[in-house]
């Protein structure tokens, strides 16, 4: 494995020649494994029972009222609309998310602290920001469904409180992760802008935002496609869209309804994923 | 801006506790619209010294008067004033890799614009013909419109000290301007540093690897090796034997210097998390 085949006798530095790494390594490693065994006891982690006989039938009958797809004219229209209800309200939501992650995120982040270029950052910057962070923590911990459950009861069953749900928990997101890219890349000429006398806000838009553009781009269009999954898994609630369309021919048993259903959304998650890319490649 | 140092000492903030100081005891005067340049081998401290001059890093002891105030005694509004009114040119050009250059050379101005006129110049720049013409001063005006990563690293640093010409800074603090340029550039270069600072007033301290370029463009020459001053002299005054004593004290020594460069040495970075230095040449 390591350097035990070399020459020694006749090596004076074969000491030297080994890598000093190598079992601290192996000992993370092994560490690692012992760790995930009581982890996979704890989630009753036995993949193979997907295999037993009686499984593979209830997956099988499942899967089989599949087909054949239906897509007469009256469900397809239906599909069209709750498909650019669902987009819209995504689209909605991730745009109120924004209001709330790009304020937070640049109250957040480390990089634009004028009192940090020199130093520690003053006592009542870094009080600012670490309450910041932890309103962050609080809105992204809580599951967009809860939300949902508690705005389905406020402004009543539709959409508007699936816009809500993904404005609260997606704010939080973004506003971790922006703060975080920001954080991570190179500041360089964001701080020379700052010790020239520049303010924070024109670092922010003279430097820090044209170095990390393309990131935060592909990032803020994926969590889009999430908000997309996700406003799914609200539709089940009652909160509108495919998602609920989906609830209801889950409950009805009509397997060709769900296939078409779920088609159009590997289609959606395609599409942003093609979004996503050209975006990267415009911005690179 | 006059500068004034007295007895400064000064330690990069990550520094080993037991290394020697990147500074110590440096006491200098210069008057408005004096041009100095500081020579010496690698790791004697010249970028600490322009660090501490902008600010950037506070001192451990000593004096430190810029325009006669103490910026570390400031409040951090007055001190921001104080950032506008001087401009460090770091060795690696500080450009985003997406920007244009037109929007980097004009940036020279953000102290002394509003965030709402900042703003409308990065959607219509401001101000073309006078990033035009400081981009001429440096042969690099037909490169105006075209986005910095496409651009080599000569280039690129030629951007970073024009951006110094439209800043509103009466102390221009340039790190190492010449360390990408070809010989024809950099006497281009400095031509047009020194005629611009002489003509506007601007106290000028740069550090210089050439002494040959420090020697013909400068009056005044400050010779630093391991954190101290060896000589402040008139450039006709320091000879050859000078000369020879600074970079020769380096060979003797040279098996503490890769030491003493780690922790002295460390160029211009965010003094608090020095990262790696990346030249963007993507």
């Amino acid at each position: 494995m390591s350097a035990t085949h070399l020459p020694q006798a006749n090596l004076p530095l074969a000491g030297k020649l080994r890598d000093p790494d190598f079992s601290s390594r192996i000992f993370w490693l092994t560490f690692a494994l012992l760790l995930l065994w009581p982890l996979g006891v704890a989630t009753e982690f036995r993949p193979w029972v997907l295999w037993e006989p009686e499984n593979r039938k209830v997956s099988r009958d499942f899967l089989a009222i599949f087909w054949p797809l239906v897509y007469d004219a009256e469900f397809m229209r239906m599909v069209v609309r709750e498909t650019w209800r669902t987009v819209a309200m995504a689209t909605a939501g991730v745009t109120l998310a924004l209001m709330l992650a790009i304020p937070m995120c640049l109250m957040a982040t480390r990089v634009l602290s004028l009192s940090a270029l020199s130093g520690r950052m003053d006592r009542w910057p870094a009080v600012l920001r670490w309450c910041v962070r932890a309103t962050l923590i609080v809105l992204r911990s809580i599951p967009e469904l809860v939300w949902a459950l508690v705005f389905v009861r406020v402004v009543g069953l539709g959409p508007t409180a699936g816009v809500l749900a993904i404005a609260l928990t997606y704010g939080g997101m973004l506003g971790k992760v922006y703060a975080e890219i920001l954080e991570s890349g190179e500041s360089h000429a964001t701080h020379t802008l700052m010790r020239n006398g520049s303010g924070r806000l024109q670092a922010f838009v003279y430097a820090l935002l044209p170095s990390h553009a393309a990131e935060l781009a592909s990032y803020t269009v994926y969590r889009w496609e999430c908000a997309i999954r996700s406003s799914v898994v609200l539709g089940f609630v009652g909160a509108g869209g495919l998602g609920q369309q989906l609830d209801n021919s889950m409950k009805m048993f009509n397997g060709g309804e769900v296939a078409t259903l779920l088609l159009i959304f590997i289609l959606l998650v395609a599409l942003a994923d093609s979004v996503s890319a050209w975006l990267r490649r415009a911005l690179s | 801006m006059n500068i004034e140092l007295l007895g400064l000492q000064a330690r990069h903030p990550s520094a080993a506790a037991n290394a020697p100081a990147a500074l110590q005891g440096i006491s200098l005067q210069l008057s408005a619209g004096e041009q100095v340049a500081i020579i010496g081998p690698s790791g004697a401290g010249k970028t600490s010294l322009l660090q501490v001059l902008a600010c950037a890093q506070k001192p451990t002891s000593g004096e430190l008067r810029l325009g006669g105030q103490s910026p570390w005694r400031l409040s951090s509004h007055e001190l921001r004033l104080l950032r506008g009114r001087l401009f460090l040119a770091p060795q690696v050009p500080p450009l985003p890799p997406r920007q244009r250059v037109v929007t980097s050379v004009l940036a020279g101005r953000l102290p002394g614009m509003s965030l709402v006129a900042s703003l409308r110049s990065l959607f219509y720049p401001i101000d073309i013909p006078a990033a035009y013409e400081a981009l001429n001063h440096f042969d690099l005006s037909d490169k105006l419109f075209d986005r910095v990563d496409r651009l080599s690293g000569g280039e690129r640093q030629r951007v970073g000290l024009a951006r110094a010409l439209l800043s509103p800074a009466s102390l221009w603090l340039i790190d190492e301007p010449l360390s990408a340029l070809d010989p024809m550039r950099a006497r281009i270069a400095m031509t047009a540093l020194v005629k611009l600072a002489r003509e506007r007033q601007i106290t000028m301290v740069a550090t210089l690897h050439q002494v040959d370029m420090a020697l013909t463009h400068f009056d005044r020459i400050i010779g630093l090796h391991q954190g101290q001053m060896v000589f402040d002299l008139p450039s006709a005054q320091v000879t050859r034997e000078r000369l020879a004593n600074l970079y020769e004290q380096q060979g003797q020594e040279q098996a503490n210097e890769f030491g003493l460069d780690a922790s002295n040495a460390e160029p211009e970075q965010n003094p608090v998390v020095p990262a790696p230095v990346v030249m963007h040449c993507r």
